[in-house]
């Protein structure tokens, strides 16, 4: 696979001799991992251990008659077993609600359900035992009596007034409303030669981490002291919700993230089992166990990703787009998940619709339902796979409409380059954004002039291939305003502490997480461009409440924009303490020294003046020697926060080049591209990985992944076998370029690349089929595209 | 074929405690057998008994291993028959010389036979006892005319394939017998074959599959063998090849093909297909099938429009 890249403008603190910045480099972690020393949470024995396996409820929507577990507590190795009654003396309920999402509900949610039950999943009891096998050999001993309750499936009857409420304390089974209005859209319809509609479905698919959620939670009674070990993304947050609900106070818990498999946001929640888990060690006083299997991860993990969304477009013959509607509708489960609430997807579809184009005409509106299905919430590119295969599609169906093509439509509608800062109609505000050199360097890097005519010449030999194009825009950098707004304790600053050892080394404390796309990584390139260390010598610690700085962890592609930045000026900071002290051992001023390749030099000449671990050793063993006044700090640590813009916009574009066999229905993609611009480019290999990875997840939404419920709320796929998630097989290669404009918001320029394969990767294959099935007549506005769904449309089946 | 969970949503991941015996010759094995029957399954490859197990989808009291009977491994040819011991791995079927040059639509087939992790570790022997409807094997046997042996209590007996597989992962196997081998008549020199399968992805169980052997002869078939996998509760020897034999094909006859295949085909309905797309692949194969073994690209186009 080949990647144009630009070549990244660099930025005076880190435009360096020996600067890692922009350059691909070995991650740090890798021996270890690759060496299997990894230490993931199930690796993880504590002495008096005990193991939990929850009882989970076969029904959507039951009663809870009674529990008999009189046999099952008799068996082998039993500890106890705990229903949701008993646990809730030592762990309270919560509401995932935020109060800048005006309107929104829920109802209280416990640990372990207590006399009913809302999805089929739900934790109805708690084995406790020293092994796992002895806890699974007493769940089967367990019997409940469950009276079944009329279940709530499908969202499109969900807020019907013959439908059963769920919660009737909410009074019905609205959970958020929201609706937007910009411009004049009724006029511009009106106005417009030509209005296209289009009902788009998404199937409600999941995030599947090779490495399940997992939890060891340690009480220790003597020091009135929890240690969690969980694979998080933010253990900051884990640490403040699990004190809040187990009446402590934040000091009396300890998150410990060590490595994570994987997390796309699927471990950025709380869920029930691991409160449970945190609850029962309190109770029994002993470390407690829980890892989830892969049947309880289907129907346990947060699902996302259930929209139906009608769409309409106007545009005139000339190409230009008059007006964007929407109206969205979505199924969150029965509780909105807690603590980032429920309701953010569908808020972003509304955010997100239209975002790439000029259009000033935009009216949304968007439902959040509840059901009896697993929860929902935010995975990897929260709302934006759907915003932007509703957009795009719109877009391809107005072209087609008026005979244009594809990239000749964007071209004349995507916002100009010039036209920075600016807002988008639903508010969005855009520091610089880069469209059309984006797809400039697209249509450049397929041949689409080429492609075309291949695809003429194929049509006339009964072979039918299309391409799709997608431009898409991507949340990144998230300020306060995503969650601190509203009231989560999610912190949106991070910090970071760097300190010089006695050899000369580096140590970083940093309060974003692994979980696999390269944080450690790019926190010692930078903190070693900034200093003048080579690599080998910083040591990266994270994922540790007790020995991290405060900070938000990883999600919402804010590592490297917000962790980066803090890592930056912090190490900035220890340079110029080094210098100080230096300055006054060499008998020099600091600005005639530099730091480069692990010593003090010359500014001017590079001559060697003084290794950093000679200037450690006289720092911490001979300060008598330093003259008089000088008190060395040779720690340094500085947190960062964006403030000028709510979020740092990134923007880009895919193509998908793929093949429809009209007889069987299957899709094979031959080609895919993305160019994206997210700023400084720390390293570009991880960079290039997390977009092609991002685009894996997204073509497994537009091909495969779907978590199919029957009308009676069973998940009747939850497995590996028949959830179908992309496999290298059947994965295109996948070319990555690159259009960099830094942020102005923070010196290191870096904004998020971490969603931007998956915010497009459906849209362009959605397009790239319709465009293979034109001769056809049919377009398919639904995901997954299965065989199934592909021979419908075609009318074989 | 999928895993069918009814409602269950507990967590499983470790086996019930169970008794393991390492049998020591097949005369071991068959005495635990004998006094174990069904409460004792045989470990083999172990591709499809330990999940099931880890699942506590099957919870037998008895594992009796037979990984070290090495009398059962290996390929033999020998008077015009192909003698395959029953724990012959896939990859070593793969790359043996006696399976490429006597039975080389089994090697075809078994390239797709979930993946190499598998294909290690995975039995010819533990495939056909397991008899799931979609796998790939049992279909070759059928079409390859295989004689499966098994051994019991009371002796020898010598099944034909097409009296083997008895339903969703049923076989004409009684708990104390083991199936020890399988017989395959050597290829003939001019014959030809065709395997292909619709699968979601590579690896996967099939869609719908068709293993298929032939004799062409002046751009007719003189012979020809169809056996269609995923289309029923058990492979499929369609008896509508025989109209296809001694004729020149045209779409006519094609489609009178089609019609009586879709007469033969019980198709079941699981996450990736309804029966009716099931048949739709079925036809779409034969066509892929006929077309190819004549090298009639006309065929493929057009006939099922």
């Amino acid at each position: 696979m080949t990647s144009a890249r630009a070549n990244p403008e660099m930025l005076s603190a880190l435009d360096r001799p020996g600067s890692y910045i922009g350059k691909t480099v070995p991650r740090p972690n890798l021996d270890r991992l690759m060496q299997g020393r990894g230490l993931y949470v199930s690796d993880i024995e504590l002495p008096r251990m005990a193991h939990v396996v929850f009882l989970r409820s076969p029904h959507a929507h039951a009663k809870i008659n009674g529990i008999e577990a009189s046999t099952a507590k008799q068996m082998p190795g039993v500890i106890a077993v705990v229903s949701g009654r008993e646990l809730s003396t030592v762990i309270t309920p919560w509401v995932g609600v935020l109060s800048h999402l005006k309107g929104l509900k829920s109802a209280p949610q416990s640990a372990i359900a207590v006399d009913r039950v809302c999805w089929q999943g739900e934790a109805v009891a708690a084995v406790v035992a020293s092994s796992r096998a002895q806890a699974e050999d007493a769940a089967e001993l367990v019997s409940i009596e469950y009276e079944e309750l009329d279940a709530v499936t499908d969202m499109r009857t969900a807020l019907d007034p013959a439908t059963a409420v769920i919660h009737a304390s909410l009074g019905d089974n609205l959970a958020f409303e929201r609706n937007h209005d910009a411009g004049a859209v009724d006029q511009a319809f009106a106005e417009s030669d030509e209005v296209v509609e289009a009902d788009f479905v998404f199937g409600r698919h999941t995030g599947v981490t090779l490495e399940p959620r997992a939890v060891v939670a340690d009480w220790n009674a003597a020091e009135a002291r929890l240690t969690i070990y969980q694979g998080t993304q933010a253990p900051h947050m884990v640490q403040n919700i699990a004190a809040l609900h187990l009446g402590l106070k934040e000091s009396q818990v300890r998150v410990v993230c060590k490595d994570v498999g994987g997390s796309f946001g699927i471990k950025v929640h709380i869920y029930a089992d691991e409160m449970a888990t945190y609850a029962l060690s309190k109770l029994l006083r002993r470390p407690v166990k829980f890892v989830a299997d892969r049947v309880e991860s289907f129907n346990t993990d947060i699902h996302a990703r259930d929209h139906r969304c009608k769409g309409k477009i106007g545009v005139n013959r000339d190409g230009t787009i008059t007006a964007f509607e929407i109206d969205d509708l979505t199924g969150i489960g029965p509780y909105s998940m807690y603590p980032r609430t429920s309701a953010i997807e569908a808020n972003q579809v509304v955010n997100l619709v239209g975002g790439p184009y000029a259009t000033r005409n935009y009216r949304a509106r968007a439902r959040v339902v509840f059901q009896n299905k697993n929860v929902m919430c935010q995975y990897r590119a929260v709302g934006h796979p759907i915003a932007c295969s509703v957009t795009e599609g719109l877009v391809d169906m107005a072209a087609m409409k008026i005979g244009m093509d594809p990239i000749e439509i964007r071209r004349r509608n995507l916002i100009a380059d010039n036209a920075y800062p600016c807002a988008s109609p639903s508010g969005l505000r855009f520091e610089q954004l880069s469209h059309h050199a984006a797809l400039a360097k697209l249509t450049g890097m397929m041949d689409y002039d080429a492609l075309r005519v291949e695809q003429a010449a194929l049509r006339t030999r009964n072979i039918h291939r299309g391409i799709g194009i997608a431009s898409f825009i991507e949340v990144t950098n998230p300020s306060a305003a995503f969650y601190g707004v509203g009231g989560a304790k999610i912190s949106s600053q991070d910090g970071v502490a760097v300190r010089l050892d006695a050899q000369g080394s580096v140590i970083c404390q940093t309060s974003i997480t692994e979980q696999g796309q390269g944080s450690e990584s790019l926190t010692a390139q930078i903190v070693g461009s900034v200093l003048g260390v080579s690599m080998d010598r910083v040591r990266v610690i994270l994922g540790d409440t007790d020995n991290t700085p405060y900070g938000g962890g990883t999600w919402a592609s804010r590592g490297a924009g917000i962790g980066g930045e803090a890592a930056l000026q912090a190490t900035k900071v220890l340079r110029k303490n080094i210098l100080d002290v230096a300055a006054a051992i060499l008998q020099a001023a600091p600005g005639e020294l530099d730091i480069v390749n692990n010593a003090v030099v010359n500014a001017a000449d590079s001559a060697p003046r003084i290794e950093l671990g000679e200037l450690a050793r006289i720092v911490y063993f001979r300060p008598d020697t330093l003259p008089p006044g000088i008190q060395a700090e040779l720690m340094a640590a500085r947190h960062f926060v964006p403030r000028e813009y709510p979020f740092a916009f990134t923007n880009g574009i895919q193509a998908s080049w793929l093949e429809v066999d009209i007889d069987t229905g299957f899709v094979k993609l031959l080609k895919h591209w993305v160019v994206e611009d997210c700023g400084t480019i720390i390293n570009p290999q991880l960079v290039d990985e997390q977009i092609r990875g991002g685009v894996v997840q997204g073509l497994g939404a537009a091909l495969f992944e779907k978590c199919v419920y029957d009308e009676r709320g069973q998940l009747t796929n939850a497995n590996m076998a028949d959830y179908l998630v992309p496999m290298s097989g059947e994965m295109p290669d996948i070319d990555v370029g690159h259009v960099v404009s830094p942020t102005m918001e923070s010196e290191l320029g870096a904004k998020g690349a971490g969603e931007a394969g998956t915010a497009g990767a459906a849209a362009a294959v959605t397009n790239a089929v319709n465009d293979a099935l034109r001769p056809f007549g049919t377009i398919i506005t639904e995901i997954p595209l299965t065989p199934q769904v592909v021979l419908t449309a075609l009318g074989r089946i | 074929m999928p895993i069918v969970w009814a409602g269950e949503v507990t967590p499983k991941m470790k086996a019930s405690a169970f008794a393991y015996a390492r049998a020591t010759s097949v005369a071991n094995a068959l005495e635990l057998l004998t006094a174990h029957g069904e409460k004792a399954k045989v470990l083999s490859g172990g591709q499809s008994l330990l999940p099931a197990m880890n699942l506590r989808l099957i919870a037998p009291e008895l594992i009796i291993d037979i990984g070290e009977l090495a009398e059962l491994r290996g390929v033999v040819v020998k008077g015009g028959v192909l003698t395959i011991g029953a724990l012959t791995r896939h990859v070593d079927l793969l790359k043996s010389p006696e399976i490429a040059a006597h039975a080389p639509l089994l090697r075809d087939a078994l390239t797709h036979v979930a993946h190499p992790a598998i294909r290690n570790r995975g039995t010819i022997g533990g495939s056909l006892a397991q008899a799931d409807p979609a796998s790939e094997l049992p279909a070759c046997m059928l079409t390859l005319g295989a004689t499966i042996v098994v051994r019991g209590p009371s002796g020898e007996r010598r099944i034909a394939a097409n009296q083997f597989f008895a339903g969703i992962y049923e076989t004409a196997l009684t708990p104390q017998e083991l199936l020890v081998a399988v017989e395959l008549p050597v290829t003939p020199k001019n014959s030809t074959h065709f395997f292909h399968e619709f699968a979601r992805r590579h690896g996967d169980y099939a869609i719908v599959g068709l293993a298929a052997q032939a004799l062409v002869k002046d751009g007719q078939f003189a012979d020809l063998r169809l056996g269609f996998f995923a289309v029923g509760d058990r492979p499929l020897l369609a008896k509508s090849a025989g109209k296809l034999v001694d004729v020149v094909i045209t779409s006519a006859v094609l489609s009178e093909a089609f019609s009586a295949l879709d007469d033969e085909l019980d198709p079941l309905e699981d996450q990736q297909a309804t029966p009716a797309m099931r048949r739709h692949l079925a036809k779409v194969l034969l066509a892929r099938c006929v077309s190819s073994l004549l090298a009639r690209p006309d065929l493929c186009t057009g006939a099922l429009a």
